[in-house]
């Protein structure tokens, strides 16, 4: 029993219900979750610290063994993602503290807050494919209300569809568990991986594969399950809207690859080309969407789609540089997009706007803003030597040395239309004529944008040190690609 | 019986949607309710139906019914249910606000 493995989860939920008791208190709140999330950051890096030096960590609840009772595993893909979802977390928080409006902060922002980092981190650790039902629910039922929190006209609206889309692909979930344990009779990854490997029938598991897959990429936002994804995330605030476009999708992906390399390995020339081709088409009608918007917000919300096609082209290429460029890009894209939805935040604050032909001139205005957005969005387009780059690098030399060139192709044409939409937005909402009052251009935005600067910073230091970053990866993508270890380590043999 | 529920099942889905592809919002949540409602029975009709034993393995016990799936049903019942109460006050707020349950209406601009 390991306890380090289990209190990523442990923490924000003990204190997103002490939060709930103190709802009243803004100041003590707002200590208590600055403090929380700092633990939890710490907290998850030493996670991750002790993963990679001494390899998998389990935790078995009540000490029941792995594949009767629920147990969290621990290894480096899982604990790199509960870093990134603690850093997304910090900083949108910190900007949340700059931005939110107190009478929302009065209708429970942070015990939510905490309850939807509970979810994310749970999913990640979990090993268990009821527990990760459990966990999606969590996290769900606690974006639901974040979605519409705040409740205007628009956000009623919307995320009515976004909880409505969302239950039918849970109860789609449970069609696919209970077809699981019909196939296989077990829940437990490792134990699932096993039982399949053994299994002769692939035709039954080919089946279940695809519905989990619907199931997931429903969650994740893939082709063509991705329209209720713009809309909803143009409703809720900013640091809400950062830590969804940050978060949420890729928690849907963390499950694909999961699913995808350690459960559903049996046909690869099946499965994984159906991914592969969806993914190229993720991409390029996620981007084609981003172009012809004219809206900040919204047009980041379509590049989610197009990036979440990137992740899932490495898992469909299956090969150990290509998972390891998905892995690579997973980070890149959690930190920048989670910067950027902030920065749309910021520049609405300012102009009181996201609609780009009403903004511009931000750049004369406020040039620290303006630079640091520049910065980010190069690097969400793929220019070196910014982080964006080279985990494309990476994908797109995988995807020539198998030869794929239609996805390759599809690939870099959607990184020159993410070029151009990302320098769209900085000609209308930074260069041109000023928009905004006078008034306005005063306003000063130091403290809001100072929970930005680490995120800029690490997309900065992740291109420069893309070397041990990458074989960072690399390592994860070869764990992932030998199940192996995962498996002896859970059932201990 | 399991040939029975399995096409319990079936109707429950079917049913459910129809009700989805309604356009008012109500119908769509009961739609919803019903489709979790046969996915729920899914998952027991899935692992084996036995009458007339409990899911406990005493000393002399000579049948048991597999404990895991009526766990499972459990907790996804507790999550529907609370999910469904969410929803409907939701529903009920969006109706509030903009004074109609038609979907259709609910579309929003095209330009947004």
């Amino acid at each position: 029993m390991n306890s380090l493995v289990v209190l990523p989860v442990l923490l924000p939920f003990l204190v997103g219900s002490i939060l709930i008791l103190l709802v009243k208190r803004h100041a003590l709140q707002r200590w208590i979750s600055g403090i929380t999330m700092t633990a939890l950051l710490v907290l998850s890096i030493i996670l991750a610290v002790v993963v990679y030096q001494d390899g998998i960590q389990i935790s078995e609840l009540g000490n029941w063994e792995a594949p009767f009772g629920i147990i969290f595993v621990a290894d480096m893909f899982a604990t790199l993602m509960v870093v990134l979802s603690s850093i997304v977390g910090f900083t949108c928080l910190f900007f949340a503290f700059r931005t939110i409006a107190p009478v929302r902060e009065k209708y429970y922002f942070y015990p939510f807050y905490f309850f939807l980092l509970t979810g994310v981190n749970g999913a990640f650790l979990t090993g268990d494919l009821f527990n990760l039902f459990v966990f999606f629910e969590v996290m769900l039922i606690a974006s639901y209300i974040l979605i519409v929190h705040g409740s205007t006209n628009y956000q009623l609206r919307e995320s009515f569809k976004y909880v409505a889309i969302n239950v039918f692909a849970s109860l789609f979930f449970i069609v696919g568990v209970a077809y699981m344990y019909a196939a296989t009779g077990t829940l437990n990854f490792a134990h699932l991986a096993e039982r399949i490997d053994e299994m002769e029938q692939t035709g039954v598991l080919n089946v279940i594969a695809i519905l989990f897959l619907l199931v997931f990429a429903m969650k994740g936002a893939l082709f063509p399950l991705y329209f209720w994804l713009p809309r909803s995330y143009y409703g809720p605030p900013a640091a809400i809207a950062a830590l969804f476009g940050g978060l949420l999708t890729k928690v849907g992906i963390y499950a694909i690859i999961r699913m995808f390399t350690l459960v559903f390995n049996h046909d690869p020339t099946f499965t994984h080309n159906i991914i592969l081709a969806l993914a190229g088409f993720t991409m390029f009608f996620g981007v084609l969407g981003a172009v012809s918007q004219f809206d900040f917000k919204r047009i980041l919300s379509y590049h989610i789609i197009s990036q979440v096609g990137y992740m899932v082209m490495g898992l469909g290429l299956y090969t150990q540089l290509a998972i390891a460029g998905a892995i690579y890009y997973i980070a890149h894209h959690i930190i920048v997009k989670a910067a950027l939805f902030l920065f749309a935040g910021a520049a609405q604050k300012i102009t009181g706007e996201t609609h780009l032909k009403k903004m511009g001139g931000l750049l004369g205005s406020h040039p620290v803003l303006a630079w640091m957005f520049f910065i980010t969005a190069i690097s969400l387009a793929g220019i070196p030597p910014l982080s964006g780059f080279f985990s494309k690098f990476a994908l797109i030399l995988s995807g020539f040395e198998e030869g794929r060139y239609i996805i390759v192709t599809v690939a870099l044409i959607v990184g020159l239309l993410t070029l151009f939409s990302m320098i769209k937005i900085f000609m209308y909402a930074f260069w041109g004529e000023r928009k905004h009052t006078e008034e306005q251009s005063q306003m000063k935005i130091g403290s809001v944008l100072l929970p930005i600067v680490p995120l800029v910073a690490l997309t900065i230091i992740m291109g420069f040190a893309a070397e041990p970053i990458f074989q960072y990866s690399e390592a994860i993508a070869a764990e992932l690609l030998e199940p192996d270890v995962y498996i002896n380590s859970v059932l201990k043999e | 019986m399991e040939i029975l529920m399995s096409i319990t099942v079936g109707v429950l889905f079917m049913v459910g949607t129809y009700m989805i592809l309604t356009k008012s919002i109500l119908r769509v949540i009961l739609g919803l309710m019903l489709m979790s409602h046969g996915a729920h029975l899914l998952l027991l009709v899935m692992a084996d139906l036995k009458a007339g034993a409990p899911p406990l393995l005493g000393e002399d016990a000579t049948a048991f019914s597999d404990p895991l799936p009526q766990a499972l049903i459990l907790t996804a019942i507790v999550i529907s249910f609370g999910v469904t109460s969410f929803l409907l006050v939701l529903a009920y707020r969006t109706y509030k606000a903009h004074q109609t349950d038609d979907l259709e209406k609910l579309r929003g601009t095209a330009d947004e």
